[in-house]
């Protein structure tokens, strides 16, 4: 009797007043105020040969800023930052920092309580950004080489601003009709609010010599070989294009969908009460996506948000920080349940999600045959993402497992191309490690040029 | 349960802690507050000689210096002495003295350095029933260069002068306040005895800038774009006090003057540290100032606790305690040989130790063992000289630990004998042992 109710589609805007949305899609975290960034900064021992400055992938001084925030110098901190990140604004707000700096802290050894390192690197890079400081880089004199870099992204742009400042022309193509990339489209709407990715963008382009071509793709608007051809260097931030499949029958149907999407279209949603959003929400997959696609649902108003992952708690790419921050949003996160059938009405619509209880057996998992089926009028598909090469005309470039293979300096097979960030291989879906492939890049680029 | 009852020149109070003379004890309305809160004592802010009061500015008077989260570390002042009507506070003191009996109140003076002007003020304070009066000649600023305070306590016959007068004209005891600024405190403090003081209290406040205002580029406190020096008090100005006390407790001209000991006193632990080390009660400002009157109330459990768990049953049971220990560096053992020893489950890998012993001292603590970071001492290095224990932020982590038999750095056995500078070989001035 009931299962015909259970099962009938309920997907709306608008379930909430204007206040809760402005409410669950403000800050995360409140930023600090300037006395409890002091207080804070305080805390740090200022440690000699600093272990979260070696987790750093960007190698940050964090205790040379955190002492000038100390100190009463947020604009030097800021200086500190930028210099090896020029994104340290927006890596403040999204870096996982539970397991990279603040992890190796020894205040975390010690006590637990790690330094907020991430809340003190925005309170710095906020401070500068918000003052409208000039720009802390000057430009060297022009030195008339031209780079073509293919992606807005955080790699493209990190690689893009150090090259700039060498004195290098630089053009960056993008296929998007704004540049950002994740930044701008993937990242969760609580991490970066106040339209902070083209923020970010407009303080990067103060250096000069940069010129963004918006609605370029790679392979469709230009093409590889004739880039590599018209400038002195390529760089490939292409980031990952195509989404993995589940290969179920029903996958297509409406209802069922890529939870990048899905999080891109809310990003750009200047009214987030415009977004559909279904009263049973199941997103499948265990990393960051997974959890940004869960929370937000849930924030849009959804009634019951269920992440299913076919492996246990700490094969989760999501950090524990992040699952926790699930939780504590209303999310159920399922471990041990593989998809097995998606469940659709009369319409053709999708109202449910069969799965599959799993095991692990000598390493193997494998379905143990028991189901069940969780009432669902969204079905979201967070199981990761592909490289797409069929950008790369010509095939000069050399891949590895379906990515692009560079060598220690981010150089392709070819000499004249290089690349960073979720494309090639070894890419570890951090924006943090995309900015540093970016800068390493550059750097070689610049060596290179210069002979 | 310990007795803190407090016996100071014959003066009693239920506990050795008194409120120095200084804005908390300008009037009845702050005093008896205070000793509903459970101070033992007060001394009187410094009455003036009868006439127009003093003026103070209407500007800023504190300056402060601060350590984490704005804690408070030093604090100075340009107030001067009591700008309130001699009169008023005569009756004050008159009308408290009345109704607290069991507490201490001594009332601070500052007159003109001449002897009718003391003549005329001490016949007035006698009269109030105050239990003792305290020569106030360290006030640092304002007041000295009208030739009183500290223009008075750093010359030592005037010290004594002042005193002989104050002993002639009043019956009761007479505390000599000392400035900390002079060379050795031993002189006033000598001077003050010969005079006939009954006690000296130390020490008034420090000469100071706590900090220059960088857009104004003047010192803070900033009065319309001027500042001066100020008296310089709080925890930060206790080891500077407490070296003084101690030069005194065992100075042999002064050794046995009873000390009202000042200066950043802000715990029971700093209390019983002045009291080691020869003082028979405490004065507190800045601890008060900061926190208000209730503070009094953690320095009386603290010291009774500590007490108990002592097995000390009363003050004087361990005033001076720690005299006979402070001693010239001439006589320290130079065959007792220390290393710092490093906690390994302890420590939380910060490196302070490392970098401040290898940048700033002796190369003694590695920052890599077997290609993995870890602090240990090398002996072979180490002098000994503490530094990584003060710079670790982990308490315990590092300690001190004396070592027999052969000594590492210098490879030479260490004699387990009692031996110091005056008959080290290295001293061309020692005296060789006498032959037998």
């Amino acid at each position: 009797m009931s299962d015909r109710q259970v099962l009938s589609r309920d997907v709306r805007s608008a379930r909430l007043s204007a206040a809760e949305y402005e409410e669950n899609f403000s800050d995360l975290h409140a930023p600090l105020d300037w006395h409890e960034a002091k207080v804070e900064a305080e805390r740090c021992y200022f440690c000699y040969d600093a272990p979260c400055m070696t987790a750093c992938p960007t190698s940050i001084d964090i205790p040379l800023f955190i002492r000038q925030i100390a100190t009463d110098n947020p604009v030097g901190s800021a200086k500190t930052i930028f210099n090896q990140n020029i994104m340290g604004g927006m890596c403040a707000r999204v870096c996982p920092t539970e397991t990279l700096c603040e992890e190796v802290c020894v205040r975390e050894e010690a006590e637990g309580k790690p330094v907020k390192i991430g809340q003190l690197q925005r309170y710095a890079t906020d401070h500068f950004m918000d003052e409208k400081r000039p720009h802390p880089f000057t430009r060297k004199p022009e030195t008339g080489k031209k780079i073509a870099i293919v992606g807005a992204g955080p790699a493209g742009m990190s690689c893009a601003h150090h090259l700039a400042r060498e004195g290098h022309d630089v053009v960056v193509f993008d296929a998007r009709n704004k540049p950002g990339g994740l930044n701008e489209f993937g990242i969760a709407s609580y991490k970066s609010t106040d339209n902070f990715a083209q923020r970010e963008i407009d303080f990067l382009l103060e250096i000069g010599g940069i010129e963004i071509k918006n609605g370029q793709m790679l392979g469709r608007d230009v093409e590889l070989d004739q880039l590599a051809a018209d400038y002195d260097a390529v760089f490939l931030g292409l980031g990952l294009k195509n989404t993995n499949r589940l290969n179920l029958e029903g996958e297509d149907a409406p209802g069922c969908e890529d939870a990048i999407d899905y999080i891109a279209a809310l990003r750009q949603a200047e009214d987030k009460s415009t977004l559909n959003v279904g009263r049973n929400v199941v997103v499948i997959g265990g990393g960051m996506t997974a959890i940004d696609i869960a929370i937000q649902t849930k924030l849009l108003g959804a009634e019951n948000v269920t992440i299913c992952y076919r492996r246990g708690q700490s094969a989760m790419n999501a950090s524990l920080y992040e699952q926790e921050l699930a939780q504590t949003h209303g999310v159920d996160i399922k471990h041990w349940r593989q998809p097995k059938a998606i469940q659709l009405n009369g319409d053709g619509e999708v109202c449910g999600l069969e799965v599959e209880t799993t095991a692990l057996a000598d390493g193997i998992l494998s379905g143990t045959g028991e189901t069940q089926i969780i009432p669902a009028d969204q079905v979201f598909k967070a199981i990761g993402q592909k490289f797409d090469s069929s950008a790369l005309s010509g095939g000069q470039i050399d891949l590895e497992g379906g990515r692009i293979k560079v060598n220690d300096q981010r150089q392709t097979s070819n000499a004249k191309i290089w690349a960073g960030g979720d494309c090639i291989v070894g890419g570890e879906d951090l924006t943090v490690v995309a900015v540093e492939d970016g800068k390493i890049a550059a750097q070689h680029i610049n060596s290179v040029l210069q002979g | 349960m310990a007795d803190l009852t407090s016996n100071f020149l014959g003066i009693t109070s239920p506990n050795p802690f008194w409120l120095a003379s200084a804005p908390p004890t300008d009037k009845a309305y702050n005093v008896e507050r205070a000793f509903e809160a459970g101070w033992g004592g007060v001394v009187w802010k410094t009455l003036g000689a009868e006439g127009p009061p003093v003026v103070n500015v209407n500007g800023p008077r504190y300056g402060a210096i601060y350590g984490h989260d704005r804690h408070l570390i030093g604090l100075n002042n340009i107030e001067l002495i009591t700008d309130r009507d001699l009169y008023v506070n005569l009756k004050e003191i008159t009308e408290v003295k009345k109704r607290w009996p069991d507490r201490a109140i001594i009332v601070s003076l500052m007159v003109p350095c001449d002897e009718d002007s003391w003549k005329a003020i001490l016949p007035l304070v006698e009269e109030t029933g105050a239990d003792g009066i305290e020569l106030n000649f360290g006030c640092p600023h304002g007041m000295s260069e009208r030739g009183m305070g500290a223009a008075v306590g750093q010359v030592p016959e005037y010290i004594q002068m002042v005193t002989e007068w104050c002993k002639k004209y009043y019956s009761k005891p007479v505390i000599v306040k000392l400035t900390p600024n002079i060379t050795d405190v031993r002189y006033p403090a000598r001077a003050a005895k010969a005079g006939g003081a009954d006690a000296v209290s130390l020490i008034n406040t420090i000469n100071s800038i706590v900090s220059v205002d960088l857009d104004q580029f003047a010192p803070s406190p900033t009065i319309d774009g001027k500042g001066t020096h100020g008296g310089y008090c709080g925890p930060a100005v206790k080891p500077i006090a407490m070296n003084m006390v101690a030069e005194i407790a065992r100075d042999p001209q002064t050794a046995g003057l009873p000390i009202s000991g000042i200066g950043g006193i802000t715990t029971w632990r700093d209390a019983a540290e002045f009291i080691a080390l020869g003082c028979g009660n405490v004065q507190v400002c800045t601890a008060a100032m900061t926190y208000g009157f209730k503070v009094v109330q953690e320095m009386i459990t603290g010291l009774s606790d500590w007490m108990d768990e002592k097995g000390i049953a009363s003050i004087d049971e361990f005033v001076g305690r720690a005299v006979p220990n402070v001693t010239d560096w001439q006589y320290l053992n130079l065959n007792y040989v220390t290393k710092a020893k490093i906690n390994q489950d302890l420590c939380i890998e910060c490196g302070r130790c490392h970098i401040a012993c290898e940048d700033t001292s002796h190369q003694a603590i590695t920052n890599m063992v077997d290609g993995k970071r870890r602090f240990e001492v090398i002996d072979e290095e180490c002098v000994g000289c503490n530094l990584c224990v003060n710079v670790c932020p982990v308490d315990d982590c590092i300690t001190m630990e004396p070592i027999a038999g052969m000594d590492p750095r210098t490879g030479k056995p260490i004699d387990p004998n009692y031996a110091n500078w005056t008959t080290h070989p290295n001293n061309p001035g020692a005296k060789p042992e006498a032959a037998e």
